[in-house]
């Protein structure tokens, strides 16, 4: 299936090549984005101030930016939108192409229930209006990786609209406080996702991999009410979790599974907006973060400069113009109300029924978790940011009788900081929940004193199967409980030192932080300073 | 033998009167004899005989699979067959040998029908003469019929008779003919526009369109997604109805298909004829209507209007805007479906290889004839984003008011419409090639293709012969998925009418002695 080719030079379109390796190559508005990257995860929101684009200087004309989204999930479904082929990321190319995917003539789509389960199912987390009948198009283009020479799509009647997406920013000085900010969605449609081509321009070839094709995609379309590119990520990001809540689409933006197309204008606040350009096939929330803000500030450089925008998306694709898609009929939605009496529960599909199994969406988890344990805002969110944080979190509250405020700070930033040091996931992280339940329940009754506690963690992580008592017997790094032997301590450090005894009672208060450190040296470190302090005070008052 | 209806020889076969494997030898052997008529393109001969070997397993076993086992059967080159090359007449296709049977082949091969083979049309069925496909044109075995030759001698006085050879119509011309000259027993056709009724008309057999949704149409290579219905050819009505039965049902593999379960298509002798109504609509007389036609459809109605039935004129009035909206929705439809011959996954590919835009042209040039690329030409301005809503949306529309020009009918109390199929009997190539070919099918699709629009059964059925010796052919047309109805109507027609069999047999020997001498390939046989 490799066609000696040169591939098409795009019109003009913008591309931003994200991702550490990523080769991004195609020109359209069939989604595509086959980079891959090393890097394990998504990034987290972007939590650093970008470029900040609309920050006008002194004397200078005010901008504002306006940015909208075109997302395209690929769905967590076992076979493609309209035929049984199997979808799997990793088969050798070519493997998983039925005679429709190939477009043998004579072949019919035939709509596949799981995804359109899931387009409604997502519809419903976004708020949208399921739309009880929807249709399907065609939209025309000459591709090498489009067998049949055009996508199957929903433009004119989705299965979704009028929906919303919240979404939370950082804002503030030192950005710690969390806003919450919605935009709207138009729609959801279903379509099918392209093939891959990669252009061998050594040997002059294009080479064509059809497992993709025919892949269903959810088109999720944001309306332009984001203002920069971190309200983009944060959306996005929000989006994410809210489709791998619902199972609907596993959404890793490294992998493909989730392309984002932004359009992005200017304009002075009060006046029409501006003309529209397009930053395609963005795969990482940062890179999309990033992109955006650099074409807002390039939009300004330009208008402000005397130049002109131009809109360099238009292209020919889109002059030939979408049919019905004659061989699937009119997709017809129930609810409990409006199902025909006597239907086969199979042969039909019931928003009401899929509206019950819908799971927490992360929103309602981020509530929760801020009620129930007293949580900072952001703090939930960090929670639901790294696949497993969260179950890992409740994990360890289950086992241990720490405070959850301890819990929290210690899975949000012992935990998570060794995670992000050594780059692996949670489920790959060598101590277990219950390690650092056991871990935080010693550190509650005061067994451990608190570096201590961080010794264990630290050791925790480098011998995997010692408990935490281990370590801790194991080091000695227990806390001294025989108060006898600590009164003695404190007694004969006080008879070691009296210069300083004499500088405390002549009222230097650093001086018995000294004393309470050489007590602490004796103790190898294994007693409370607040004890200490105690017994000290109590010894130098008598 | 193999003059017979396919439920005579079904019968013969079960009586052991005949094997199917003689039966298969004896069509293969008058395949070969009638090869002048260009009627197959391709010519299975091997399958045929293993299946049919496999059919006298079952028969001695008294196993045998119902009443198409051991039936030799032909296919429209426009379906696909797993194994057999399936070219639609173009060169796009050439070589392409699918890796699948479309469903309706592979309902016939589930009951044991022999596959002869593939037989002929217009490039991608677009043309109504059977004339416009890379393997050329499609003779009618009725040119070489004593009734037409005598017919002939007695006006023309010695001139070669064989440069008057007559077109099949189309675009399911091969089909048609290959049932009408006995080489099998039924076909299949496609019918988009009336590429089934129309060379059945003219070559004096049963063509069935059957409502759309009825039958699969999973595996037929596409002309008008909405439109298309693969079409079954057969010497008689009951035949029609014996392979409707096996044909019907819902496909899911074709999502257009109808869910119901579908009735069995036994057609019962209609006896009270005071119940039925019959509309003629008016619309349907025009001037380019032979007056031989016209006459036989009078004679039609008075037929049933003798016999008790009611007759009465009906309006169907969008029908004069059918064949400009047809024009539109067709060719937009087309542009869309061929946008899949490229070169790449399969079918012919150029040797071009300086861009992927110029390997596609050059293949498609060298690919598509000029009627194709016509088609495609005028779909891309029609479904172009400024034109969408001038042509293609008010296409629809216009649609939606011809297909309501039926239910209104219908509803008014009309059991069937009865209306010619064709203009006049078929007309000498010479004569047909003088116009191109949109105007020829705007012309021949008259009558039938409003029907498509609305997605109705419709039946052509012979009724006599013209002052020429040519078959005309009648056609009803039902209620959407009433295609019982229709049938039992059309056979007891086909019962009044006792239109006369083609008399073939001496001529055509002494035709394919004439043939045999010219430079004719052999035969090929896959």
């Amino acid at each position: 299936m490799a066609t000696p080719v040169l591939r098409w030079c795009c019109p003009g379109r913008r591309w931003v090549f994200a991702g550490i390796g990523g080769v991004s190559r195609h020109g359209r508005g069939v989604p595509t984005g086959s980079t891959s990257s090393g890097k394990r995860g998504q990034s987290s929101v972007a939590q650093q101030p970008l470029i900040t684009a609309q920050k006008p200087r002194k004397g200078e004309r005010e901008w504002a930016a306006v940015v909208g989204l075109e997302i395209h999930a690929q769905i967590a479904s076992n076979s493609k939108l309209f035929s049984g082929s199997q979808v799997d990321f990793a088969a050798p190319p070519n493997s998983l192409v039925s005679f429709f995917d190939a477009s043998l003539p004579g072949t019919l789509p035939v709509l596949n229930r799981r995804c359109v389960e899931a387009a409604v199912m997502t519809g419903l987390a976004l708020d949208c209006h399921i739309n009880r009948r929807s249709l399907f198009d065609r939209k025309h283009y000459f591709y090498a990786d489009l067998p049949a020479g055009y996508q199957i799509t929903q433009q004119r009647l989705p299965i979704a609209v009028n929906g919303s997406l919240a979404y939370s920013v950082c804002v503030g000085k030192r950005r710690s406080q969390m806003v919450t900010r919605t935009a709207r969605v138009k729609q959801i449609q279903l379509e099918q996702d392209s093939g891959k081509s990669l252009h061998d321009s050594l040997r002059s070839q294009t080479l064509i991999d059809l497992n993709r094709a025919g892949v269903g995609l959810l088109e999720v379309v944001l309306e332009p009410d984001m203002s920069c590119g971190e309200e983009a990520a944060a959306a996005v990001r929000e989006l994410q979790l809210i489709l791998q809540a619902l199972g609907t689409s596993q959404a890793n933006m490294a992998e493909g599974q989730l392309r984002v197309d932004a359009n992005i204008s200017v304009h002075n606040p009060g006046e029409p907006l501006g003309i529209r350009t397009e930053v395609k096939n963005l795969n990482s929330a940062r890179f999309l973060a990033k992109a955006i803000d650099y074409e807002i500030q390039r939009q300004i450089n330009e208008l402000e400069n005397g130049g002109k925008i131009l809109n360099e998306t238009r292209s020919f694709d889109y002059k030939l113009g979408l049919m019905p898609e004659p061989n699937l009929p009119p997709l017809l939605l129930y609810d409990s109300g409006s199902l025909p009496p006597g239907t086969d529960p199979q042969q039909v599909i019931n928003i009401d029924q899929l509206r019950e199994q819908l799971p927490e969406l992360p929103r309602v988890t981020r509530e929760k978790l801020v009620q129930q344990y007293g949580m900072l805002p952001e703090h939930s969110f960090a929670l639901l940011n790294e696949v497993g944080l969260l179950e890992f979190f409740q994990n360890v509250i289950k086992e241990t009788r720490a405070e959850p405020k301890k819990v929290t700070s210690w899975v949000l930033n012992t935990f998570l900081g060794f995670l992000k040091q050594q780059n692996l996931a949670v489920s790959e992280s060598p101590v277990t929940p219950s390690a650092l339940a056991e871990l935080l329940d010693l550190l509650d009754r005061k067994a451990i004193s608190s570096s201590a506690a961080k010794q264990v963690f630290q050791e925790l992580w480098r011998s995997k199967g010692k408990t935490p008592a281990q370590i801790v017997a194991e080091k000695q790094l227990e806390l001294m409980q025989d108060a006898e032997a600590l009164e003695q301590l404190c007694c004969s450090t006080l008879e070691a030192h009296p210069q300083v005894v004499t500088d405390v009672k002549k009222g230097n208060p650093r001086a018995i932080n000294k004393l309470i450190g050489l007590v602490r040296r004796a103790t190898l470190g294994r007693a409370d300073p607040t004890v200490i302090k105690e017994v000290l005070e109590r010894q130098l008052s008598s | 033998m193999l003059g017979r209806t396919l439920r005579e020889v079904s019968a013969a076969l079960k009586q052991g009167q005949v094997t199917p494997t003689e039966l298969c030898q004896r069509c293969l052997s008058l395949i070969k004899k009638t090869k002048f008529l260009n009627a197959y393109i391709t010519v299975s001969e091997e399958v045929a005989l293993k299946q049919a070997e496999e059919s006298e397993k079952r028969y001695k076993k008294g196993h045998s699979l119902g009443d198409l086992d051991g039936i030799p059967v032909a296919v429209k080159d426009n379906f696909s067959t797993a194994g057999i090359e399936t070219t639609c007449a173009s060169n796009m296709l050439k070589g392409y040998v699918p890796p699948y049977n479309a469903t309706v082949v592979q309902k016939l091969l589930d009951q044991g029908a022999l596959l002869m083979g593939k037989t002929n049309l217009d490039e991608f069925a677009m043309g109504s003469g059977s004339t416009d496909g890379i393997f050329g044109p499609v003779k009618n075995p009725w040119s070489y019929s004593k009734q037409y030759r005598e017919k002939r001698k007695q006006k023309s006085h010695g001139k070669n008779e064989d440069s008057h050879w007559l077109i099949t119509g189309g675009s399911s011309g091969g089909s048609a003919a290959a049932v009408s000259a006995f080489t099998c027993f039924a076909a299949l056709g496609s019918d988009t526009g009336g590429s089934t009724r129309n060379p059945a008309a003219h070559c004096g057999v049963v063509g069935l369109k059957p409502s759309y949704g009825l039958v699969s149409r999973h595996g037929l290579i596409p002309l008008v997604n909405s439109m298309d219905v693969p079409g079954i050819l057969t010497r008689c009505v009951d035949d029609a109805a014996i392979v409707l039965g096996i044909l019907a049902g819902h496909d899911p593999k074709d999502s257009t298909t109808i869910q119901d379960p579908v009735k069995p298509f036994t057609l019962p002798s209609l006896t009270d004829m005071s119940k039925l109504c019959i509309g003629i609509p008016k619309e349907y007389l025009t001037p380019e209507l032979s007056s031989e036609v016209q006459s036989l459809w009078s004679k039609a109605a008075n037929l049933f209007e003798s016999e008790g039935a009611k007759v009465i004129e009906v309006s169907l009035p969008h029908t004069s805007y059918s064949i400009v909206c047809y024009h539109v929705l067709c060719t937009s439809e087309v542009a869309s479906n061929m946008a899949r011959f490229d070169g790449l996954e399969y079918g012919h590919r150029c040797d071009i290889d300086v861009s992927t835009e110029a390997m596609y042209a050059a293949t498609r040039r060298e690919g598509f004839n000029d009627v194709v690329r016509g088609r495609i030409l005028s779909g891309n301005f029609f479904l172009l984003k400024e034109n969408y809503e001038n042509y293609f949306v008010k296409a629809q529309k216009v649609r939606r008011l011809i297909a309501r020009d039926f239910v209104n009918v219908f509803n008014s109390g009309v059991d069937v419409l009865l209306t010619p199929t064709t203009l006049s009997e078929a007309v000498p190539h010479t004569e047909f090639i003088r116009e191109d070919n949109r105007t020829r099918s705007a012309q021949d699709d008259l009558f039938t293709q409003a029907v498509n629009m609305a997605g109705l059964p419709a039946v052509s059925v012979p009724m006599a012969l013209s002052s020429q010796g040519l078959p005309i052919g009648l056609q009803f047309i039902g209620r959407a998925f009433c295609d019982q109805q229709l049938l039992t109507v059309a056979k007891w027609f086909e019962k009044q009418v006792q239109f006369p069999v083609i008399q073939l047999q001496e001529l055509m020997d002494d035709c394919s002695s004439v043939f045999e001498n010219e430079k004719l390939a052999s035969v090929s046989l896959k």
